[in-house]
Formats: C-alpha cells, sequence, structure tokens
C-alpha cells in the first residue's frame, strides 16, 4: 500500500487557506491577534470578574436542570431526614434535592453561590483599580458608566438568585424587598402588586424570578459585558507611564499568542479558586433554614455581601416617618430613604463621577496613561472616603454578628455606625490626602538628592552626613514621570539583587557590601562605588 | 355621686348646706372605725391561719437541708434571707422551681460574677450534687416546674417536627444553626452546641434572663424532646454540615469576608504571579 505523503508543515497553512477562502476573516481577524495589552497584575482584576461570570453560566446551566420553580406546596420525602415530612413548595424541595439527591448538586450550588461572590467583589475590586488609576477619563466614561450599571446588573442577579430557592432566609429577603417598594410613594403599592401578582407573597413570584434570572439578566449582563470588552478593544487598554510609553501607543504583548494562553491559565485558577471555596467551605445551607414561613425570621438574617450595605444604611436610619396630611393622610415610611434614595443617589453618583472630575478640572484631554493614585490626592481622597461610606454601612449590615461575637452591645453597635458614618469619611479624606501628599514629596526628595543609603559619614569637622546616591549622573533634580521611583539601593544595583522565590529563596542572597570601608571581596566589578559628593 | 353645682336646685342646695357641717369630724370618727375593724379582722384571721403556714414550713428534707447550708452562705446576699429577693440585687426565688436552679447554678451563670446585662456561662461553682441541694431547696420553699430525671431528654423525639418548632420559636433568637445571637443593649441569646438536653430543658422550662418561658402549656413535653432532638442531633451534629467548613453558620456576614480573605486575596496573588510571568 501506498502512503500519501502529508506535509505536516503545511498543515495550519493550508487549513487557514481554506477557511479564508470561505469565510473571508483574514482581514479582522489579524487585527485582533495583533492587539497589543500591556501586562500588569492590576489589570487582571476585571478579568476574575469575567471568568467568575463563565463559571456562574456553566454551573447555572447544570442547577437549572433539576430545579423547579414553583411554589406549588409539597411534602418533603428526600434524603435529608430533618426536613421529612415538612410541607414546603416545590421550589425548596427541589433545592433540597439538588444538594442531596442530585450527584454533584452540592458543589455545584455552592461553586454557583461562591463564583456569584467571587464576581461581585472582582467588580468592586476592578472598579477601585480603574477609579484610582483614572482609566476611567475620556475616552472611557461610557465604559465606566457600563461597569458601574454591571455592578448594579450584577446586585439583582445575585436577588433574585438567592430568593429563588423559597428557604426561610431568602423569604425574608424577599419580604423585605416588598416593603422597601411599598415604601415609594405613590407608585409603591402598584409596583409590589404587580412584581407580586397580589399580596406578598404570592404564588407566582419564584416563577417571575426564575426568569429574571435565568434568562433576562443574565443576557443583560453578557449584552453589557460584550459591548465593555469591545470598547476595550477598540479604544485599547490603558498603560502606566514608563519607558518608551507614551500617550498614544500602547506597550505589552500581543493577544495571541502570548496573552491568550496567560488568560487560559488564569481562567483555570478562577475556576479553580472557586471549585476550591465551594469544596471547602458551606454556603448558604438552605436546609438549616428551612422552608419559607412568615413566622420564621431567624436572627443573623443577612442578605449577600454586596447587598448588605443596604441592611447597614436601614438598621442605622433612625425611624423618622414623615406624615403628610392629605385626604386621608399619607405616609413616608422611614425605609424609603437607606433602601430607595440612597442606592438612587449611589447609582448617579458612581456613573457620573468620570464627567464631574472632567468639569471640575476643565480637563477635555484624551488620557491613555494612567496616574498613580498619589499623584491626584483629591481623587485618591474621594475614593477612600467612599469606600470609608461603603464600610461603614457594610459593617453596620452585619452589626448584629459583629456585636455578638466581640461582646459589644448592639445598641452601641448601631450608634457607632451612625456616628461613624457621618464622621469616618471625611476623616479618612483627609488621612488619605496627606498620605498622598507625603508619598509625593518623598518621591520628588528622592529625585532631587537621590537614595538615602543608609550611610552616615563625618566630617573631619566633627559634622555628620548622611550619604546620598543620586539618581542621575550629572547631579541634577530629574523630573517626576509619573511612575515609581526607586528609593532602595538594590533598585539601582549597587547593593544585591534581591532575593528571588515566591516563599523560599530560590538562590543564595549575594553578600551585600557592610561599608564602604569593607567593600564585599567577591563584588561584581561592574558595580559602581557609592560615592558622596557632599 | 353628682358634684354640687351653684345654680343648682333646691335639693342640690340642701345637701350642700347639709355636707358642710357634718364633713370634718363625724367622717373622720366614722373613718377611724372602719379602720379598727377592718385591723381586728386582718389580726384576727392571721392568727387563724398562721399555725398552718409555719406547719408546712417546718419538714425540709435532708436534701433540702443541706441547700440552705448552701443558699445561706452563697446566694443569700442577693436572694435575701428567705430567698425573697432584694430590691436591685436579685429576683425571689419563691415559685421559680428546681429547673430554674438547675440551669443557672448548673450552667455556672450562678453565682453572678458581676451585674453586667445578663448572666454568663462559666465553669459552675457547685457540682452537681450540689447544684441538685440547691434545686431541692428553691423548689421546697415555694414549688415551681422542675426538670424530669434522666440525661437523655431527646432520644424519641420527632426531629422533622422539632425542627419546624424550632425555627419558628427559637431562631429568631439562637438564629438558624443555633450559633446564637445579639439581643438589645449587650444582652445576648447563647449559642446552642455544647450543651445538655438537661440544660435546653430547664432553660425552656425557667425562661431564664431574656428568655421566654416555655412551659408545658406552650410546648407540651413531648415537643420539648422534638426540640432538643433537633437541636442535639442535627445543629449539634457536624453531619449538617455537608458543604464543608460552616464559617460558624453566621450567614452572609462570614462568607462575604471569606470571599474576600480567601477569594479575592487569592486570585490577586494569582494575577500577580501571571502577570510576572513575561
Amino acid at each position: 500500500m501506498k502512503r500519501r505523503k502529508i506535509d505536516v508543515r503545511a498543515l495550519p497553512a493550508k487549513a487557514g487557506n481554506e477557511v479564508e477562502d470561505r469565510l473571508g476573516v483574514a482581514t479582522p481577524l489579524r487585527s485582533i491577534i495583533n492587539k497589543v495589552f500591556p501586562d500588569h497584575w492590576s489589570f487582571l482584576l476585571g478579568e476574575i470578574a469575567l471568568f467568575s461570570f463563565i463559571v456562574l453560566l456553566l454551573t447555572g446551566t447544570f442547577l437549572t436542570l433539576f430545579f423547579e420553580p414553583s411554589l406549588k406546596e409539597v411534602t418533603y420525602d428526600g434524603s435529608y431526614a430533618p426536613l421529612r415530612g415538612v410541607h414546603m413548595s416545590a421550589a425548596y424541595a427541589s433545592s433540597l434535592d439538588l444538594s442531596f439527591d442530585v450527584r454533584g448538586g452540592l458543589i455545584m450550588r455552592q461553586m454557583h453561590h461562591w463564583s456569584a461572590l467571587v464576581f461581585m467583589a472582582a467588580i468592586i475590586v476592578h472598579m477601585l483599580r480603574i477609579f484610582f488609576t483614572g482609566a476611567f477619563r475620556k475616552p472611557r466614561e461610557v465604559n465606566w458608566i457600563i461597569g458601574s450599571l454591571l455592578f448594579w446588573v450584577g446586585f439583582l442577579a445575585g436577588f433574585t438568585g438567592y430568593s429563588l430557592p423559597d428557604d426561610a432566609l431568602s423569604g425574608t429577603g424577599l419580604r423585605i424587598a416588598s416593603a422597601i417598594m411599598l415604601s415609594i410613594p405613590l407608585i409603591g403599592t402598584w409596583l409590589t402588586s404587580s412584581i407580586f401578582n397580589g399580596e406578598f407573597p404570592g404564588d407566582i413570584i419564584i416563577s417571575r424570578f426564575f426568569i429574571a434570572h435565568v434568562l433576562l439578566i443574565p443576557a443583560l449582563l453578557v449584552a453589557l459585558i460584550s459591548v465593555h470588552l469591545a470598547l476595550v478593544f477598540k479604544q485599547k487598554h490603558t498603560q502606566w507611564p514608563g519607558p518608551g510609553r507614551t500617550n498614544t501607543n500602547v506597550v505589552g504583548e500581543r493577544f495571541f499568542p502570548r496573552y491568550t494562553i496567560k488568560q487560559a491559565g488564569f481562567f483555570m485558577a478562577v475556576a479553580g479558586v472557586i471549585a476550591l471555596l465551594a469544596g471547602a467551605m458551606q454556603i448558604n445551607p438552605i436546609w438549616l433554614f428551612g422552608p419559607y414561613e412568615a413566622g420564621v425570621v431567624s436572627a443573623a438574617s443577612q442578605p449577600d455581601w454586596y447587598v448588605m450595605f443596604l441592611d447597614g444604611s436601614t438598621r442605622l436610619m433612625p425611624a423618622w416617618q414623615i406624615n403628610i396630611g392629605i385626604g386621608n393622610g399619607y405616609v413616608i415610611p422611614p425605609i424609603f430613604w437607606p433602601t430607595v434614595v440612597l442606592p438612587g443617589i449611589l447609582v448617579g453618583l458612581s456613573t457620573m463621577y468620570p464627567f464631574v472630575e472632567a468639569r471640575l478640572n476643565k480637563d477635555n484631554k484624551i488620557h491613555n496613561l494612567l496616574q498613580r493614585p498619589r499623584d491626584v490626592p483629591q481623587r485618591t481622597a474621594v475614593g477612600v472616603m467612599a469606600v470609608t461610606f461603603f464600610l461603614v454601612l457594610t459593617l453596620s449590615g452585619g452589626n448584629d454578628v459583629i456585636a455578638d461575637k466581640f461582646n459589644i452591645s448592639l445598641n452601641a453597635m448601631t450608634w457607632a455606625g451612625r456616628i461613624g458614618l457621618l464622621i469616618l469619611p471625611p476623616l479618612f479624606y483627609w488621612v488619605a490626602y496627606r498620605i498622598c501628599l507625603g508619598l509625593q514629596q518623598h518621591d520628588r526628595e528622592v529625585l532631587a538628592h537621590g537614595v538615602e543609603t543608609g550611610i552616615i559619614r563625618r566630617a573631619p569637622d566633627g559634622r555628620f552626613y548622611e550619604v546620598h546616591q543620586p539618581l542621575s549622573t550629572d547631579h541634577k533634580e530629574l523630573e517626576y514621570a509619573g511612575w515609581v521611583v526607586p528609593k532602595k539601593m538594590n533598585r539601582l544595583g549597587a547593593l544585591g539583587p534581591a532575593v528571588k522565590g515566591f516563599f523560599k529563596p530560590i538562590e543564595r542572597p549575594a553578600e551585600a557590601p557592610v561599608s564602604p570601608g569593607h567593600p564585599p571581596v567577591e563584588a561584581p566589578p561592574e558595580r559602581r562605588e557609592i560615592e558622596s559628593k557632599h | 355621686m353628682t358634684t354640687p353645682h351653684r345654680s343648682g336646685g333646691l335639693l342640690a342646695r340642701m345637701r350642700r348646706r347639709r355636707s358642710v357641717p357634718r364633713s370634718k369630724v363625724r367622717r373622720r370618727i366614722g373613718a377611724a372605725t372602719r379602720l379598727l375593724a377592718a385591723l381586728v379582722l386582718a389580726g384576727g384571721l392571721y392568727t387563724a391561719f398562721a399555725p398552718a403556714i409555719s406547719a408546712q414550713d417546718a419538714p425540709l428534707s435532708p436534701a433540702a437541708m443541706e441547700g440552705k447550708a448552701l443558699f445561706d452562705t452563697s446566694c443569700i446576699t442577693c436572694h435575701g434571707m428567705n430567698a425573697q429577693g432584694i430590691e436591685g440585687r436579685g429576683p425571689s426565688l419563691i415559685g421559680v422551681g428546681g429547673a430554674s436552679v438547675d440551669f443557672q447554678v448548673g450552667t455556672g451563670r450562678m453565682p453572678l460574677g458581676s451585674q453586667n446585662a445578663q448572666a454568663v456561662e462559666k465553669p459552675p461553682v457547685f457540682n452537681e450534687e450540689q447544684t441538685r441541694q440547691l434545686a431541692q431547696y428553691v423548689q421546697e420553699l415555694g414549688g415551681g416546674p422542675q426538670i424530669p430525671e434522666g440525661n437523655d431528654l431527646h432520644s424519641g423525639g420527632d426531629i422533622a417536627a422539632g425542627g419546624e418548632i424550632f425555627r419558628l420559636n427559637c431562631s429568631s433568637c439562637h438564629a438558624f444553626g443555633g450559633g446564637g445571637g445579639a439581643l438589645s443593649s449587650g444582652k445576648f441569646a447563647p449559642r446552642l452546641s455544647d450543651t445538655t438536653d438537661r440544660v435546653i430543658w430547664g432553660a425552656m422550662l425557667s425562661g431564664p434572663q431574656n428568655m421566654p418561658v416555655f412551659g408545658d402549656n406552650q410546648l407540651s413535653p413531648d415537643e420539648k424532646r422534638d426540640v432538643i432532638a433537633y437541636i442535639q442531633e442535627t445543629l449539634g451534629d457536624s453531619n449538617s454540615d455537608p458543604g464543608g467548613f460552616n464559617l460558624g453558620r453566621l450567614g452572609p456576614t462570614t462568607e462575604g469576608l471569606a470571599v474576600f480573605v480567601v477569594g479575592i486575596t487569592a486570585l490577586i496573588f494569582t494575577a500577580l504571579w501571571i502577570a510576572g510571568k513575561s
């Protein structure tokens, strides 16, 4: 038998030509493949959100195969003994079956829930990076707005998701949500009865939340994420200032193959960490919560962490009720302010921030280079203020757990939250502002006078000098270029290099010179002697 | 009685005129007579019944005598000479029953360390025998609820029924997982793990600190048995955490903490590691 000769090396090119002849995608693909991404760890935070979203889609699809979105009453007869014979909704019963009787169901449920928490956390961390480095400035305002919306849509996805199992905790959350909707003046009652199809809880809310959670909201998320990524491609990635990096270029790695391979690896790492969390730590043990009944409200009933700030604002809000004497009397309940007005203000402030800053700075230029947080003290301080505000509210959302575990009076926690919410944000604004100025000043000092060597010399007349290593060869004051200023001698190559290795050294540290009077015996010849020109 | 009016009729004027001379002296004499009669009656009744009461006092059982001796050295400061309580220090123990003593003394909550928001559990001062004697003394003082005999008070209980009772009645303070929770002004509901059937029964029966009383009319002994079975066999069992480490069963608070401390931290380190590879 005669074997046909195949030129293996020509195969990819031949396959490529065949595809090109039919689809004609070479030109657009080439520009995508050749796209350059700058390499810095802080640019990978958004990917954590993206990858955990993929895990969410995969695990969520698995869960829909077994979940029954119905409030039909059934009697549980599954393998979890402590609930056997208890009347519950079909939604709750199928969630229990998912946890105990479906092979791999529990870890899928836990992976889904943990990846939701990771998704929201990564969005916040990514957003903080964008904010503190000024990456939202022109031309990327639209992407900032999309990112902010992603948080709020993710918030809705999370809320509709953890309401689905119809356990007592999620029912409590749903009850609070209905109260919040009821508190909205004029439209509150109409809104609530149209969502619940009548009084809370009705018998259709789970089916409605289900279709919102598995179709409408994910579709919206996918659309927003696609536009978000497309804009990153279109507008190119921002980069840190540095040698060869300007406002009009991008220095980094090509999209294919290096960046793609790295990202594939990072996806595996994200999925792995989520699987690890899900395998090691229990989340949302619905079998302990029991089926939802109106009379069951447990201590330590909290929403997931990204909703907790609203719980906190509700706990801190004084019971100020506004009675309006129109007609039979009209009431605006206190819950309206912390749960409707406050998030409304937060959405408005966070999405509009890029325009506010541009307006205040009268800045209409295009910015592709990032700023170090210390170089823009006002923005950094505003960001720290916002984070402090959010943290006080979030901690107040869990204040009963904190009070119980740290033996603090719950009333003291509430008052600490109220006072802290007003005092801490401005205080931390000031602290952050001063730290930024201090760091700036130190950068300028090093640029002007050189790196501190830690060597003190004594002059013949008895005076002491600290020896500085100037950064420029001709002892001129250098200009700040917006990037890290070396502040240690080993950054300049004058001392032995920093020890390599992540957890333990993978090499013996080089002998560092003890003092200029006693140079190391085997000093590398290319190292410069430390000199002082005082 | 109608109040006299200046512009009243003839009858009213006559009554007004008559009431003025009568009121002072006669009314006082009448009141004094009535008071004297009431005192005589009360004293007479007391002397008639007092011997009967003191007759009941006499036979304290030997165990209760031992208990009284312990009471007189350790409890009397706050609860008073005859356990009648002292205003501002300690409540009366008459009628609280042995269940309350078993719970308070058996878990070390009594004797009280200091007057705080509420008594805290600590190593008991009295051993089991002494606790039993104290309980016997308080029981014989004024009766009251008692914990049934035996240490196993939950076998045979219906766990599912107990779970329903627990979630409705107990979880609002002790939380779904039985980890306890905060109440107002530094008071708290303790966690329910590592405790005995008798302690839970005693707590339900006596309603210590801020806990409501779940007497046998509210929760029948069978229902108590169900609840204890649920607490001991489901909440106290690590098999009810099939999902792994339970994070203190504190719900989304610790889950949110864990996602940042473990998840996001690990992923940021991974990002640092991957970005460093070039």
